[in-house]
């Protein structure tokens, strides 16, 4: 037994102690000075407070790194999970800021609270390889969630939506937690790295096979993959829009790295192969099903859809396909495909929602009608939708295609030699062509349907559209110069040797 | 230098944007500007370079972890589509200047897309090929969609959809390629000197050569193009059919049978007696030639016609491609560019001289107007441009034709003689067509348009004086162009081609 020292593990509990600390400012701020001010002022206030604390973290990730691992991973810092870290700390920021506008709520405090908690926990989970701060930080994050989505308590969708969430979202971490005591006592240990030693073996145990299954279930639901995703149409669709932005962006990078974090380490040597015709039992063959469930479904049922956040919900599960290929290959190049896809994808989408938040307040809902002819009463908004819009459907010169090219290419490039994987691939390339179909009907009534006779120029905060613009200018830079985001993860990936 | 026809694009597009609403006049002549500069750039270095050997004109890093690389570089084809470019850019602006609405947005979706195309058609490097080949799809779909006639919305997005399959069967060639070869780049040449297993090679050219074969108009892959032509504004019809589609045979020519030459060699079996993907290709260039021909010949639509008419010319182009030998496929050249002229031509007469001014494309409509006593500019314009199109000996057509059914006699004698056939009733439709549109037919009383047409405006005569020059030109001189096309053939780049089955 190492001795424990808890100077080192405060040290490299900074970061989060950061968050928490100014999670705690704000809500006592919030309880004890705030309340008899406007709400805009309170939110303004609070997220400030909010960013201020992130951004206070990202500095000290950034300059007061150290490279550590503690009790076998236990507690991990090295330059990958700071890339996570950090990732999730931006686009936290924006989720702040992008609340600031809003007013469904007169709970401020406990808003930017659980936000900044929920941080916490995805910065927890970036940083360990070890089961139990895997599950204790994934229901940290997951509680928060719940709570956001029902944030709006005026609203009785908002907690329909919560309620599944919160059901489906429990009996999934029911299932991990099965998953995981079954490593535990296949392994007798929790340290990813230490379990995939102990279940290394020529046969698959057929208690590994359950806990396989049941841990790509507790994943599946964390990333809203097929078929375990009925809760994501749902809680896009009514809960507050920085909820969801958070959910769709910052709670998807957490999730997908600590999904091919598990999978790769953790079952590393009880991978079977998903190359057709002859498919090898294991965990590879299990996400390879879901990603084509989930790239059918998603793209298919999205062309029906007539609101655009169920939309886009239906758009992430398809998405959620895409990226479990490069779980799928989990090399150490499709782990730098999977990073720069989930961070272009989280960036496209917040800001997808950013301009429907500023929609639905002027116009009550987020109907695709109410787009109609957006371009006439706001450009700016329009244009950066249609930012957004293509960089999701893949089009260059826009972040979301060279995501996509990448993806492709490890996928490919994991099997040299052959073309084992390739109808992944073909069926991967096929779904994105029917996918700029309902992406382009969105569009069309952005840029080609005249609009509703009477309506007023819409009106764009004035935070909202720099936050607009910044997030539409940053998906247009990364896909123009790829490199900018993509030399930083290769050396974090390299370093980090996973 | 010439890769400031690209940026002065996009600049053009993002200038306009700019401008303070309302202003449609200097809207404009801002974007005929921005298309003139483009094309006297290309003009300069055109009457530089008269050799037509590759010449790279930019090439900085650009994702290296991927070998990715901006490498933008001309040859004699090339230089050859980006002078039809800029011409086509800059009459399609001059047909367009009875655009009202939405002045601004619809010449920067213009200049968008033109800027595009001269990406695709210099870029060296295959990724960097794909991304202009992709960008081009979305100004097209809203220059349809928003400003479009007859079914826009879906003409547009039919066309977008073909286009995307396209680029997407082309997507998965190229990263087959990229991956199988194992090359830290995506360099055309370097890939191109990869010797890729003949049997890979069989399989990833018929899905690249068909990705972009989608986008050049081969039966039975046509169907988007009728539609997407008579739907498009006619500015957007000219583009289309006079560059856009030739996007689709550059990439068949530069990229698939560059690529992959041993995926044309013989099968080594013969399915309906056909040997190899070059007889099959060859023959579905053939149908599409008669059939566009024989389709075009019972249209009511008078821009039917001509949007049938683009799927039989460019049936030459792709069979031009098949014949493998130079004599084919310098012809082939010539017609993309032959072709740009002449259905940028026809387009503008149909959409913007006639219909513009009756409303209508009905021919039994527009006959009983009996247009060639009221708008004769048209009717003149007409008659040369269908004579062109016709393959009448002094116009570009009848050069590249001919050099066309002579690769073809070559290669396949027989169907030389069915492209005769195409051919005749290439000569019926046109003349059909001028008959009943212009000239009105005895026993059918004259129903003068009411109230009056007005007439022919000083940009329409002047963009249709450039186009027909421009064809009488290449089709008095066709060196002009042949010096550059022909040693870009022998150059080490098609060294594959003329190896693996070149006759």
């Amino acid at each position: 037994m190492i001795a424990i020292n808890n100077a080192q593990l405060l040290r490299l509990a900074w970061p989060e102690i950061i968050v928490v600390a100014t999670a705690l400012i704000v809500m006592a701020a919030d309880f004890l000075f705030l309340h008899r001010f406007s709400t805009h002022v309170r939110f303004s206030l609070a997220a400030g407070l909010g960013v201020l604390g992130c951004a206070g973290a990202i500095i000290r990730i950034l300059f007061a790194s150290e490279i550590a691992n503690i009790f076998d991973g236990v507690l991990i810092s090295n330059p990958l999970t700071h890339l996570v870290q950090i990732a999730v700390l931006v686009l936290t920021i924006f989720t702040l800021l992008l609340s600031v506008d809003s007013a469904f709520t007169q709970h401020v405090g406990e808003f930017v609270l659980l936000l900044l908690v929920a941080t916490t926990g995805m910065m927890f989970l970036a940083g360990t390889q070890d089961l139990l701060v895997i599950f204790i930080s994934l229901e940290l994050l997951s509680l928060s969630l719940y709570i956001l989505v029902a944030f709006n308590k005026s609203s009785a969708q908002s907690w329909e939506a919560a309620l599944k969430y919160f059901l489906f979202g429990g009996m999934s971490a029911a299932f991990l937690l099965f998953g995981f005591s079954l490593l535990y006592g296949l392994s007798n240990s929790t340290s990813l790295p230490l379990i995939a030693a102990a279940i290394h073996g020529p046969a698959l145990n057929p208690l590994l096979v359950i806990a396989i299954v049941t841990t790509a279930i507790g994943f599946g639901f964390k990333i809203a993959a097929a078929p375990f995703h009925f809760w994501a149409p749902d809680v896009y669709q009514v809960a507050p829009a920085p909820s969801a932005a958070f959910i769709a962006s910052g709670s998807k990078v957490a999730s997908f790295f600590l999904f091919f974090q598990v999978m790769a380490l953790g079952f590393a040597g009880a991978e079977g192969t998903a190359v057709l015709p002859n498919l090898v039992r294991g965990w590879v063959p299990v996400l390879a099903l879901m990603a084509t469930v989930s790239m059918l479904l998603g793209n298919l049922v999205a062309i029906r859809q007539s609101s655009l956040r169920r939309l886009l919900a239906y758009s992430a599960i398809a998405h959620a396909g895409y990226m479990l290929l490069a779980i799928v290959v989990h090399t150490q190049q499709s782990l730098d495909a999977l990073l720069y896809y989930v961070v272009t994808y989280a960036l496209a989408t917040l800001g997808a929602f950013a301009v429907i938040a500023v929609v639905e307040q002027q116009k009550g809902d987020d109907q695709l009608s109410n787009f109609n002819g957006l371009c006439r009463q706001s450009p700016v908004l329009s244009f950066c939708l249609a930012v957004f819009i293509l960089s999701l459907a893949g089009i260059p010169p826009l972040a979301g295609f060279f995501a996509k090219f990448y993806l492709f290419v490890t996928v490919l490039n994991a099997t040299p030699g052959s073309m084992g994987l390739l109808w992944l691939v073909v069926l991967a390339i096929a779904m994105s062509a029917v996918s700029l179909y309902y992406y382009l009907r969105v569009l069309k009534r952005v840029y080609v349907t005249p609009p509703a006779v009477g309506v007023a120029a819409i009106r764009t905060p004035l935070l909202s559209q720099v936050i607009l613009i910044v997030l539409a200018a940053a998906v247009l830079l990364l896909g123009c110069a790829p490199q900018l985001l993509l030399r930083w993860i290769e050396a974090a990936v390299r370093v980090s040797g996973l | 230098m010439l890769a400031w026809t690209i940026y002065i694009s996009f600049l053009g597009a993002t200038g306009l944007l700019l401008l303070p609403k309302g202003s449609v006049s200097s809207a404009r002549i801002f974007a005929l500007l921005t298309a003139v500069v483009g094309f006297s750039i290309t003009l300069t270095y055109f009457l530089q370079h008269r050799t037509g050997e590759m010449l790279t004109i930019t090439r900085v890093p650009w994702v290296p972890t991927l070998g990715i690389e901006f490498h933008l570089a001309a040859d004699g084809i090339s230089l050859t589509l980006v002078l039809l470019t800029g011409i086509i850019a800059i009459t399609g602006i001059l047909f367009s200047w009875n655009i009202e609405e939405r002045t601004k947005e619809f010449f920067a979706f213009y200049l968008l897309l033109i800027g595009a195309v001269y990406g695709v058609f210099l870029s060296y490097d295959l990724f960097l090929l794909f991304v202009f080949y992709e960008i081009v799809i979305i100004p097209k779909y809203f220059l349809i969609a928003i400003w479009g006639s007859t079914r826009r919305e879906y003409g547009a997005m039919k066309l977008a959809l073909y286009s995307f399959v396209g680029s997407a069967m082309v997507l998965i060639g190229l990263i087959a390629a990229f991956v199988v070869a194992g090359a830290k780049t995506t360099s055309l040449s370097q890939l191109a000197q990869f010797p890729f297993s003949p049997h890979f090679q069989m399989g990833a050219f018929p899905l690249v050569f068909i990705g972009f074969a989608i986008l050049a108009g081969m039966w039975p892959f046509h169907t988007w193009a009728p539609t997407g032509h008579v739907a498009a504004p006619t500015a957007a019809s000219m583009l289309l059919a006079g560059v856009v589609m030739k996007l689709g045979a550059y990439g068949c020519l530069r990229v698939a049978m560059v690529l992959f030459p041993l995926g044309l060699g013989p099968w080594g079996f013969h399915v309906l007696a056909l040997g190899s993907w070059r007889d099959v290709f060859a023959l579905l260039a053939v149908i599409g030639i008669i059939y566009g021909a024989l389709v075009a010949l019972v249209q009511k639509d008078f821009k039917f016609v001509i949007g049938y008419s683009s799927v039989s010319h460019m049936g030459f182009i792709l069979l031009g491609l098949m014949t493998l030998n130079q004599i084919g496929i310098s012809g082939a050249v010539l017609q993309m560019f032959s072709h740009g002229i002449l259905a940028g031509l026809l387009f503008a007469v149909v959409g913007r001289m006639v219909y513009a001014r009756t409303h209508t494309r009905d021919l039994a409509a527009l006959n009983a107007m009996n247009l060639h006593k009221i708008i004769p500019f048209a009717a003149v314009t007409f008659v040369i441009a269908g004579m062109a199109s016709m393959g009448l000996p002094g116009f570009s057509g009848f050069v590249a034709e001919l050099m066309i059914l002579i690769g073809v006699w070559r290669a396949y004698p027989l169907l030389a003689l069915c492209v005769g056939l195409g051919l005749i009733v290439g000569v019926v439709y046109v003349w059909r067509a001028m008959q009943k549109a212009f000239f009105i037919s005895s026993g059918i009383e004259s129903a003068p348009p009411n109230p009056p047409l007005p007439p022919i405006t000083m940009p329409e005569r002047i963009g249709a004086v450039i186009l027909i020059a421009t064809s009488v030109l290449v089709g008095l001189y066709p060196q002009m162009l042949l010096n550059i096309v022909v040693p870009a053939l022998n150059s080490p780049l098609f060294d594959g081609l003329r190896k693996g089955s070149w006759q």
